[in-house]
């Protein structure tokens, strides 16, 4: 497929192309302090879960209050929320549903993401000022469908993450409707909505939130022929696994953006600050280039370097770019790899006596070269001298999580920018 | 007292005229372009010939149009239902809503029976996909007896559950048998798997062999028991299921004849009276184990098992 120059969303100005209509920058948030994290380094809307009807049971989840907190902090900087409502309910599931979306609706919540026509038709009754997407869950994959919930009056449609770009621009020519796709973060093997491994492995509901994930682990492969159970992996080797490698599609952001795609979605509300930050930092630089001179767009190295900052799993484009071989899932041992430890959040900085003021995440101690990276700064790095604790004593180290600390440091740094070590 | 339709899927024309005698009431056809996971592969001109046998003897059949559509098979979906309607099918099976926007296109009334597999939880979808053009709704298979009775008191459509074979937990659309061979440098298997219904996992901890094979529409991974309640039906006639489902995939010829056999006993002696059915019902459920294959044992699947999340 040839990139083509979308003009529905660009204009000439002054004599060069630029993007006017930007694609949003969704971002996952598993409790409060991510959501702002998320919404400083650059998101446009973060999606969340309330205390019910949403997936990942395990992920910090929103009470009102937090939810209502969460908007007043994003609209501040225009920022939007979500919330994922998009478990298939059962019966039992119904009730208390109406109160729920009022609540997402009176605390200021854009949209619900949904997959159960049950919480779909009652939004639109009792809840109608919040936006309706249509979540992954749906394994939504062609044109007729996304025509279909178009009829049905919802304004954005969360693809299948098994659908590519040529899928995507045919979408996108055929129907007139928001479409949001997966750009980054842990994938599904299986059509989502379609795996319920985890409720016949362990009785865990998965499309009620609680997959443990049977995907990620090893199997044997057999033939039965003759009666005969014929193994079709060699001792020692690596078993049959299905775990795919993470998406990331940071070098289709050209493509991403030319076939008019409207939300750029990152995955992981179980992820930490540092992921987030570190994720949303790196797309927001692509996106904002590509934008403002799509024409004379170059991915820097340093950028694609940075993504590979935070703990990942290995990486590949899934279905964006054609059908996935065997390249893009992993097979053996397949740890996260971490290359950088979180070492800590700056909570304030005196540009007279250049002290830094710092939240600890991780160990770190005087000699340490240390990474500063945030909204406002270019990365850079320093050595660390004396480190002192709160009381102003001097420390051989920083050991406690949460502990705060001071050190100098003579380039300014702003409140919650991030520091963090390379590992050796 | 409402007589639930014994529904079959059938491997083979002649398998189709086999299992009407073995007293089936309803049939699924299909092909695996527009059909998920079919116990056997209908052309058009097949199924033509299949419901002639089936309408001939009074029965009903049903063509499976429930895969995941992506755009390359929506342009053929209007055309495969204006020939379904010239066949005079009884329904569609359908779990994509581009099913709907076809079948407005096509002009057609065939019925609709809404089956998106794992999806189908709460009796408001089943009477939501009612609205739209629906008859019925086949549960998904990790409900509750309790679930299931609940759902039928309150939909407004025919409600279909399974009650013998395996079930599908898991499609892919990726080629994870092939993904497998290659990386593995075994061009062979590769070359073979899709002919292949003979593989299975081995899941050591649970000492589980689940069924997988690839076809047209990705990997599909089945339970590593199929359910049989023969002799649990009580609730579900009380209730006035609508449809008993066996699914024979993965089955012999054979196999599929001697339940469908049994579940035509037991609904028939149920429709005597219910002590008719107790009389019969053990015997029927060893009936069916004597010919059970050991590597698939029989279960109840989620009919009388707790679920957490």
């Amino acid at each position: 497929m040839t990139m083509i120059k979308n003009d529905r969303i660009s204009e000439i100005i002054d004599g060069k192309r630029v993007i006017t209509r930007k694609p949003e920058l969704l971002a996952p948030a598993g409790n409060l302090e991510k959501l702002k994290i998320a919404v400083h380094y650059g998101a446009d809307a973060v999606f969340i879960g309330g205390q019910e009807f949403g997936l990942r049971s395990n992920a910090g989840n929103f009470s009102l209050e937090e939810m209502q907190e969460g908007v007043e902090f994003a609209n501040k900087y225009g920022s939007k929320i979500y919330v994922t409502t998009n478990i298939f309910a059962h019966n039992d599931n119904m009730h208390g549903l109406e109160e729920y979306l009022q609540g997402l609706e009176r605390v200021g919540i854009t949209g619900i993401i949904v997959a159960d026509p049950l919480i779909i038709e009652t939004c639109k009754e009792v809840a109608p000022k919040l936006e309706i997407h249509l979540s992954t869950q749906q394994s939504l994959a062609n044109w007729k469908a996304v025509q279909y919930w178009k009829e049905q009056g919802l304004e954005r449609v969360v693809l299948a993450r098994e659908t590519g770009a040529e899928e995507i621009q045919l979408m996108k020519e055929k129907v007139d409707i928001e479409i949001e796709s997966f750009v980054h973060g842990a994938m599904c093997i299986a059509y989502s909505g379609r795996c319920v491994l985890s409720n016949h492995m362990t009785a865990r509901d998965s499309n009620r939130g609680g997959c443990c994930q049977s995907c990620r682990w090893d199997y044997d492969l057999y033939a039965v022929e003759d009666g005969e159970e014929k193994p079709l992996f060699e001792e020692g080797k690596e078993a049959f696994a299905m775990s795919p490698k993470d998406l990331k599609l940071i070098e289709s952001i050209p493509k991403i953006i030319e076939l008019g795609i409207d939300s750029l979605k990152v995955e992981g509300r179980m992820k930490s600050i540092h992921y987030i930050a570190t994720v949303v930092t790196v797309y927001r630089k692509v996106i904002d280039a590509y934008c403002a001179d799509p024409d004379n767009f170059v991915i820097q190295q340093e950028w694609l370097e940075e993504l590979d900052k935070c703990a990942n799993r290995e990486t590949a484009s899934s279905f964006f770019e054609g059908e996935p071989n065997y390249e893009q899932q992993m097979f053996g041992e397949h740890g996260k790899q971490t290359k950088f430890d979180f070492c800590g959040m700056v909570l304030d900085y005196n540009e007279e006596s250049k002290m830094v003021t710092l939240q600890q995440r991780n160990y770190f101690k005087p000699g340490d070269e240390l990474e500063f990276f945030g909204p406002n700064i270019e990365n850079f790095t320093t050595v660390i001298e004396e480190i002192l604790d709160e009381k102003g004593e001097s420390l051989d180290a920083a050991r406690h999580p949460l502990q705060i600390v001071r050190f100098k440091c003579e380039q300014k740094v702003n409140p919650h920018d991030m520091m963090r070590k390379e590992m050796r | 007292m409402k007589k639930p339709e014994l529904l079959v899927t059938p491997h083979s024309v002649s398998h189709v005229q086999e299992l009407l005698e073995a007293g089936a009431d309803a049939f699924v056809l299909g092909e695996q372009k527009f059909g998920l996971r079919l116990a056997g592969e209908f052309t058009i001109a097949q199924i033509e010939e299949a419901v002639k046998m089936i309408h001939t003897a009074g029965k009903k059949a049903y063509v499976a149009m429930n895969a995941i559509f992506h755009n390359d098979r929506v342009d053929a979906l209007t055309p495969y239902i204006q020939q379904l309607d010239r066949i005079g099918v009884d329904a569609i099976i359908f779990g994509d809503p581009s099913i709907i926007i076809a079948r407005r296109e096509a002009e057609s009334n065939i019925p609709l029976h809404w089956d998106a597999e794992t999806t189908s939880t709460n009796w408001f979808q089943a009477n939501y996909w009612g609205k739209r053009g629906a008859t019925r709704t086949y549960l998904a298979r990790e409900l509750s007896m309790e679930e299931v009775v609940e759902i039928k008191e309150n939909a407004e459509v025919e409600v279909e559950v399974l009650v013998h074979g395996m079930t599908c937990m898991f499609q892919s659309k990726r080629s994870l048998l092939g993904n497998y061979f290659l990386f593995q440098e075994k061009t062979m298997e590769v070359e073979n798997r899709k002919e292949a219904k003979n593989m299975f996992l081995h899941d050591k901890e649970r000492e589980n062999k689940y069924p997988i094979y690839e076809d047209l529409n990705g990997t599909h991974i089945y339970t590593p028991n199929d359910i049989c309640i023969i002799d649990e039906l009580n609730e579900l006639f009380e209730a006035e299921v609508d449809s008993f489902k066996f699914d024979s995939v993965l089955c012999s010829d054979e196999y599929a004849i001697t339940v469908t056999s049994c579940y035509r006993k037991a609904i028939d002696a149920y429709m005597e009276s219910e002590d008719d059915y107790d009389d019969v019902k053990q015997d029927l459920l060893e009936a069916i184990e004597e010919i059970q294959p050991e590597i698939r044992p029989l279960d109840t699947g989620f009919y009388f098992k707790e679920t957490v999340y």
